[in-house]
C-alpha cells in the first residue's frame, strides 16, 4: 500500500513537474546554437513549415520567433545569477563568434635609449610629488610646466660670474641654452621614434658644425644643404663661378665581369628571345609614361598658343604649325618678335621642357 | 601613419586622449556606425536608415546630407568618412531604376573597407508605422537567425557574421535579466531574409524560467541578396588574428572525461614506499598482552637457536 502511494506520488510529481515545464518546452528537430557572450541563438532547421505558408507569413513568422526566443531565454536563465543592488544579474561567458576586429593588432613598441638603459642598471623611476616649495615666490608651484617653481629664465637678477664677459647678456644665454635643452630633447624623441619605426635615420654623418672642418667636408655639407629644400634642389641658384657637383647623375649598376654563370646565360638567351620575336615586347609603365609625357607637352603647347592669342593683337599666325607630340623639341626658337610676352616665354618653356624631360627620365624609370 | 601622429605631438591632453580613443588596442572599442544616403536616395530608404540608426542609437552617426558616390565602385569617400568619424561599420542607402530600394551594408579593417554586402528592401515597415511602445535605446537585443541557408553558402555566412557585428551592441560580462527586452530574428527563407524585430514580453510560467510573449515592435524588412564584396581570405584571416594576449589561457594537467568528471594531475617527488606512513587502523593495534606473547616466543626461538 505505502509503496503504491510513494509510486503514485512520484508520478504525480513528474507529472506536475512536466505541467510546469510545458509552458517554456519547445520542441525542436536540432538542437540551436547557443553563443550566450553575443545574446545569439542559430536556428538550424530547415524552415519547412514557412515554405508553404503565404499570407499567414507573418504569423508563421512570429510563432518561430517566439519560439526560439523562448529556447534562447531557457538558457540564459540557467546562467549563475548574483543580486546586484536590488536587481537580478545574469554573469555572461565570453562570445564565442570570433568577428573581425576595426583595427590591426598593435605592435610592441621597442624600448626608447632611456629605457634599455635604465633596464640595464635597474633603475626604477622614484615617485615624486606634483607641486614643489618655491621660495622666490612664496608658494607652491609645480615641479615642471607653465609657472613652474625654479624657473631660471624667468629671474629678474642675475649675478654676472667672475671669469665671464662683462658686455654678455647672461639672460640671453639663459634663453639660449633653454632652447638647445628643448632641441636636443626633441631630436632624441625623433630618434627614438624612427627607431621604433626602424625607418632610416637622415644620416648627419660628419655634418655638425664644429668651426675645424676641412674643404671637402664643408663642401658635402653644402650639397646636402642644397638638396633638402622641397623642391629637392631644383630652384637653388649657384654662385657665378660655381661648378655643378659630381656624382649627382644616376648611379648605374653593372654586374661583375664573371660570377654567377647561369644568370648571365639566361639573360642573354632572354635577350635574343625578345629581339628575335615577331611580335614587338610592350613595356606597359614605358609606354604609358612616354604617352603622359606626350600628352602634357601637348596640353602646355596648346595653353601657350591660347594665351598667345589672346595678348596678341590681329590674326597674325601662331608660331608653328602642328603641335604633335613628337621628340622634344629645343626651347626658344619662335619666329619673329612677338612681344614682350612672347621673348620671356621661350627661355621658361625651354627650361620647363627640359625640366620635362629630366622628369620624363625620371618616370621612365 | 600612426608615426606621423606621433612625431606631431598633440599639445593639448584632451588631443592625446582624442587620439589615444582611436588607435589600435588589445581589446578594442564597440564599433560605431556610419548610415549614409546616397544621392539618390528615396524616402523608403531614408526612413529605413533612420529606424536603424535609432536601434544603433549612442553607437551610430547619421549623416543628414546626400552623398553622391558608388560603394561597389570606389570605396575611397567611404574609407575617409570612416576614417574621420572612426566608425568601422556602414549602411549606405540609394535607389535607381536598376536597384530600387538599394542598401548597402560594409564593414572596414584598418579603415579600409573589409566586406559589403548590397540588399535589396522588398517590404518596408517602419518604426513609427507600428503603434508599440518602443524600448529605450542602448538595450542590447537579442539575435536569432533562423534558416539553414545561413550556414549553407559562403556569402550568406559573411553576411550572417557582418549582421552579427553591426547589431550587437557593447560586449558586458554582467546582464540585468530583467532588462533583455528585444530580440531581432532574421529568417532565411527562398532566397530572402526576413528581418523582424519583437518586443519581450516576460509572462508568469510555473517555474523561475518566465514563459516568452512576443510583440511586434520595430521595423520589419525583407531583403534580398544582391552583389557582395567580400575580402580575400588572406585579408579576412588578418582581420581575425587575435592578439595573444588575448587569448585563453590553457590550464596544464587538467583533463575532463566525457561524463563530465575532471581529472587532475599531480607530480611528486619520488617516495620509499618501505617508509610510507599508511592509515592506523586501532582495531589491529597488539594489545600489551599479545605483545608480551610475542616476545616471549621470539626470546624462546632465539634461545633454542643459540643452543
Amino acid at each position: 500500500m505505502e509503496g503504491q502511494s510513494v509510486e503514485e506520488l512520484l508520478a504525480k510529481a513528474e507529472r506536475d513537474e512536466a505541467e510546469k515545464l510545458q509552458r517554456i518546452t519547445v520542441h525542436k528537430e536540432l538542437e540551436l546554437e547557443f553563443d550566450l557572450g553575443n545574446l545569439l541563438a542559430s536556428d538550424r532547421n530547415p524552415p519547412t513549415g514557412l515554405r508553404c505558408a503565404g499570407p499567414t507569413l507573418e504569423a508563421e513568422l512570429r510563432g518561430l520567433a517566439r519560439d526560439n526566443t523562448q529556447l534562447l531565454i531557457n538558457q540564459l536563465w540557467q546562467l549563475p545569477t548574483e543580486r546586484v543592488e536590488e536587481a537580478l544579474v545574469a554573469r555572461l561567458p565570453e562570445p564565442t563568434t570570433r568577428l573581425p576586429r576595426e583595427k590591426p593588432v598593435p605592435r610592441p613598441r621597442p624600448l626608447t635609449r632611456w629605457q634599455q638603459f635604465a633596464r640595464l642598471k635597474g633603475i626604477r623611476p622614484k615617485k615624486k610629488t606634483n607641486l614643489v616649495w618655491d621660495e622666490v615666490s612664496g608658494q607652491w608651484r609645480r615641479r615642471w610646466g607653465y609657472q613652474r617653481a625654479r624657473d631660471d629664465t624667468k629671474e629678474w637678477l642675475i649675478e654676472v660670474p667672475g671669469n665671464a664677459d662683462p658686455l654678455e647678456d647672461q639672460f640671453a644665454k639663459r634663453v639660449q641654452a633653454k632652447k638647445e635643452r628643448v632641441a636636443k630633447n626633441e631630436l632624441n624623441r625623433l630618434r627614438n621614434l624612427a627607431r621604433a619605426h626602424k625607418m632610416q635615420l637622415p644620416s648627419a654623418a660628419g655634418m655638425h658644425p664644429t668651426g675645424h672642418q676641412s674643404k671637402e667636408e664643408l663642401g658635402r655639407a653644402m650639397q646636402v644643404a642644397k638638396v633638402s629644400t622641397a623642391s629637392v634642389g631644383r630652384f637653388q641658384e649657384r654662385l657665378p663661378k660655381e661648378k655643378a657637383p659630381r656624382g649627382t647623375g644616376k648611379k648605374r649598376k653593372f654586374q661583375p665581369l664573371f660570377g654567377d654563370f647561369a644568370a648571365e646565360k639566361k639573360s642573354q638567351l632572354e635577350l635574343l628571345r625578345v629581339m628575335n620575336s615577331k611580335k614587338p615586347q610592350l613595356d606597359v609603365t614605358r609606354a604609358t609614361n612616354k604617352q603622359m609625357r606626350e600628352e602634357d607637352q601637348e596640353e602646355a603647347a596648346k595653353r601657350r598658343k591660347m594665351s598667345q592669342k589672346g595678348k596678341r593683337k590681329g590674326g597674325r599666325q601662331g608660331p608653328g604649325g602642328k603641335r604633335k607630340g613628337g621628340p622634344p623639341r629645343q626651347g626658344g626658337k619662335r619666329k619673329g618678335g612677338l612681344g614682350g610676352k612672347m621673348s620671356s616665354g621661350p627661355p621658361g618653356l625651354g627650361g620647363k621642357r627640359k625640366g620635362g624631360q629630366h622628369q620624363g627620365g625620371k618616370r621612365r624609370k | 601613419m600612426d608615426a606621423l601622429d606621433r612625431v606631431v605631438k598633440p599639445k593639448t591632453k584632451r588631443a592625446k586622449r582624442f587620439l589615444e580613443k582611436r588607435e589600435p588596442k588589445l581589446s578594442e572599442n564597440i564599433k560605431n556606425a556610419m548610415l549614409i544616403k546616397g544621392g539618390n536616395a528615396n524616402a523608403t530608404v531614408t526612413q529605413v536608415l533612420k529606424d536603424v540608426y535609432a536601434l544603433k542609437k549612442p553607437y551610430g552617426v547619421l549623416y543628414k546630407k546626400k552623398n553622391i558616390t558608388r560603394p561597389f565602385e570606389d570605396q575611397t569617400s567611404l574609407e575617409f568618412f570612416s576614417k574621420k568619424s572612426d566608425c568601422s561599420l556602414f549602411m549606405f542607402g540609394s535607389h535607381n531604376k536598376k536597384r530600387p530600394n538599394n542598401l548597402v551594408i560594409g564593414r572596414m579593417y584598418d579603415y579600409h573597407v573589409l566586406d559589403m554586402v548590397e540588399l535589396g528592401i522588398e517590404k518596408f515597415v517602419s518604426l513609427k508605422d507600428i503603434k508599440n511602445s518602443k524600448c529605450p535605446e542602448g538595450t542590447k537585443p537579442m539575435l536569432i537567425f533562423a534558416g539553414d541557408d545561413f550556414d549553407v553558402t559562403e556569402d550568406y555566412r559573411r553576411l550572417k557574421s557582418l549582421l552579427i557585428d553591426f547589431f550587437r551592441g557593447p560586449t558586458v560580462s554582467n546582464i540585468r535579466l530583467a532588462g533583455l527586452e528585444y530580440v531581432l530574428h532574421f529568417t532565411a527563407l527562398n532566397g530572402k531574409i526576413h528581418f523582424r524585430s519583437y518586443k519581450l514580453l516576460l509572462k508568469k510560467s510555473g517555474c523561475r524560467t518566465p514563459r516568452i510573449e512576443l510583440e511586434e515592435m520595430g521595423p520589419s524588412l525583407d531583403l534580398v541578396l544582391r552583389r557582395t564584396h567580400l575580402a580575400s581570405d588572406d585579408l579576412y584571416k588578418l582581420s581575425m588574428k587575435m592578439p595573444k594576449a588575448l587569448k585563453p589561457k590553457k590550464k596544464k594537467n587538467i583533463s575532463h572525461d566525457t561524463f563530465g568528471t575532471t581529472y587532475g594531475r599531480i607530480h611528486m617527488q619520488k617516495q620509499d614506499l618501505s617508509k610510507l606512513q599508511t592509515r592506523k587502523m586501532k582495531g589491529l593495534k597488539k594489545r600489551p598482552a599479545e605483545r608480551k606473547t610475542v616476545e616471549k616466543e621470539e626470546n624462546k626461538s632465539k634461545r633454542i637457536k643459540k643452543n
